[in-house]
């Protein structure tokens, strides 16, 4: 079993895998900034070059051409949705790459056990083994179709409206079990079929992949649209730590670096998620939100009290600004106004006004989606401000144009802890002169609720679609300063 | 032995992600997930040494769509990051 490198002693491979793995460790300290980021995923992606061809080159090939056959094909796969996808449909995308690196892990483990199984007698499959093989294979197949659903509800393919009930929870609870004990039938009596042909295909294990299969599904399906960038987070920590186990199976030192870097990373980012919306895991994997009854106190707050406005008026405001923040929301992203938005940035800017962007932790539909959109419509990043940094400017702040968001900038999460947002971090706007709200209507945003913002004294709605609002905008604006 | 061997790589590698990947600021989340989830395709070495080997044609059928699954998670996943890192950089030359 040893291939053209084969001759080496086997600390040369292990060296290379002590590389690769370093790579990846350096590859994600560059990560650390915007300058060195680019080159650190290129440190990165040659440490998964280095890893890939020498375990090509070590082990023999029985069948060069397969494999040849299949890098061919995910590679060609691979580059083709990379070079096609637009930037408001990059989580969709991060979550279908994740589901598949996950169905691999699975996949993996399942021809380890087969293959072996092949060569020993019924039911001396070593306990390491199938141990791991089960684990993997339970995590594998729940990040597979669990991502699948997630990509498909960002994709608009599966509804995504958030649901709580019981029927769900048993049913999710029921192939939990059954999972864990076809896994450990698997573990304690590997040859359950004994010597029939079907023994050799290892059938406790397809069984865990199947009850796995179903319990993804139906863990991720009742969650609604606006939590998805927490369940792409934590999958992705998931597919790492099927990895990691995988490597735990082959006994591979750098599958285990990997693996467990990539669980860490998604683990902090689906932590960093939660926090920013002031809610646990379990209630964003489980709960659902809030049952909202408050519907009919909406016409109490908004009657009488909404001033709307014009492009004329803003870009008025707008002229005699000194300071201005940008509150973009995922709406701005669904109606692609990042590049009108960016724009008006760029000539405030050049009319000597201080512009900034506030961008709240989960705008967005994953983790840092609002920066990337606008990083992609040439906005500098250093021009993009976190919660905790523009909070104390808007008391500075002469103008926020809001556009697209609503939860994230609703008052009720600090006043009112009765509120399903209570206590979730918000920009607080209003503590700005003037406020723009810039939206389709006064519907609530995905908490349900109404947002007593819209109906300040100093704030005024700019109704309309983000892109064709802010386009206006942009011309009244480029016309009357000429 | 080598479990506990395993099991040590394996706490010590989730100390130094910690460490690293608290430092990455909330603008570059995405591009790291990505470049994450590309890192996570590693399996595609496991995918390689299990449809090499393959012994029995269930195995390397298995084994050829692992490689399949694991290239495009790894191609795709790189990729996605680099054009978006691009745009990151682009940005802070304004």
């Amino acid at each position: 079993m040893v291939g053209v490198l084969g001759g080496l002693p086997q600390s040369v491979l292990s060296l290379a895998y002590l590389v690769a793995g370093v790579m990846f460790i350096q590859g994600l300290r560059d990560m650390t900034h915007p300058r060195t980021a680019t080159r650190g995923n290129q440190i990165s992606a040659l440490g998964m070059f280095v890893a890939v061809a020498v375990t090509v080159l070590w082990f023999e090939i029985l069948s060069p051409l397969v494999l040849a056959a299949a890098l061919l094909v995910g590679g060609a796969v691979g580059a083709w949705l990379a070079v096609s996808v637009e930037t408001t449909e990059m989580p969709q995308l991060v979550g279908l790459f994740n589901g598949f690196g996950g169905g691999a892990s699975a996949l993996v483990a399942g021809a380890e056990l087969v293959d072996t199984t092949n060569g020993l007698a019924a039911g001396s499959l070593p306990v390491g083994l199938t141990a791991t093989a089960a684990i993997a294979g339970l995590i594998g197949s729940v990040t597979f179709w669990g991502s699948l659903v997630a990509a498909g509800k960002l994709h608009g393919l599966v509804g995504d409206s958030p649901v709580s009930d019981n029927a769900g929870h048993a049913i999710k609870v029921v192939f939990l079990l059954a999972a864990v004990v076809a896994g450990l039938y698997l573990v304690v009596q590997p040859d359950v079929l004994g010597s029939s042909p079907l023994a050799s295909w290892v059938p406790s294990y397809w069984v865990v992949v199947v009850a796995a299969s179903v319990l993804g599904v139906f863990l991720v399906v009742p969650i609604g649209g606006a939590d998805m960038p927490v369940v792409i987070a934590l999958l992705n920590s998931y597919s790492g730590l099927a990895a990691a186990t995988t490597g735990f199976v082959l006994n591979n030192t750098v599958l285990i670096v990997a693996g467990t870097l990539v669980g860490a990373s998604g683990l902090i980012l689906t932590v960093i998620m939660c926090e920013s919306m002031n809610r646990s895991l379990a209630n964003v994997l489980f709960g659902g939100l809030g049952e909202s009854s408050e519907s009919e106190d909406m016409e109490d707050i908004y009657e009488g009290n909404i001033t709307e406005t014009s492009p004329e008026e803003v870009s008025m405001l707008l002229e005699t600004a000194g300071r201005a923040v940008i509150v973009p929301g995922y709406g701005m992203a669904v109606a692609q106004a990042q590049h009108a938005v960016a724009e008006l940035a760029a000539l405030l800017e050049e009319n000597g006004v201080d512009v900034e962007f506030g961008i709240h932790p989960v705008a967005g539909r994953m983790p840092g989606h609002m920066n990337a959109l606008l990083a992609e419509a040439d906005v500098s990043y250093e021009k993009m401000r976190e919660l905790e940094e523009v909070n104390p400017t808007f008391s500075q702040t002469d103008i926020v144009i809001v556009t697209g968001a609503n939860d994230v900038v609703n008052p009720k999460a600090n006043t009112d802890d009765s509120s399903p947002i209570a206590g979730m971090p918000v920009l607080n706007v209003s503590d700005a002169q003037t406020v723009i709200v810039n939206k389709r209507s006064l519907s609530p945003g995905f908490s349900g609720i109404p947002n007593p913002l819209f109906a300040e004294d100093n704030t005024s709605m700019l109704f309309g679609d983000a892109k064709q609002s802010m386009q206006d905008l942009l011309n009244q604006y480029k016309e009357s300063t000429g | 032995m080598t479990f506990v061997e395993n099991l040590t790589l394996f706490v010590l590698s989730a100390f130094v992600g910690y460490e690293v990947i608290t430092k990455i600021p909330t603008n570059l989340h995405t591009p790291l997930m990505s470049g994450a989830n590309a890192i996570s395709g590693i399996t595609l070495l496991g995918s390689v040494v299990v449809a090499g080997s393959g012994s029995t044609t269930l195995a390397t059928v298995l084994g050829f769509l692992a490689v399949v699954m694991a290239t495009i998670n790894v191609v795709g996943g790189y990729l996605v990051s680099h054009f978006m890192l691009d745009q990151f950089s682009k940005g802070g030359r304004n």
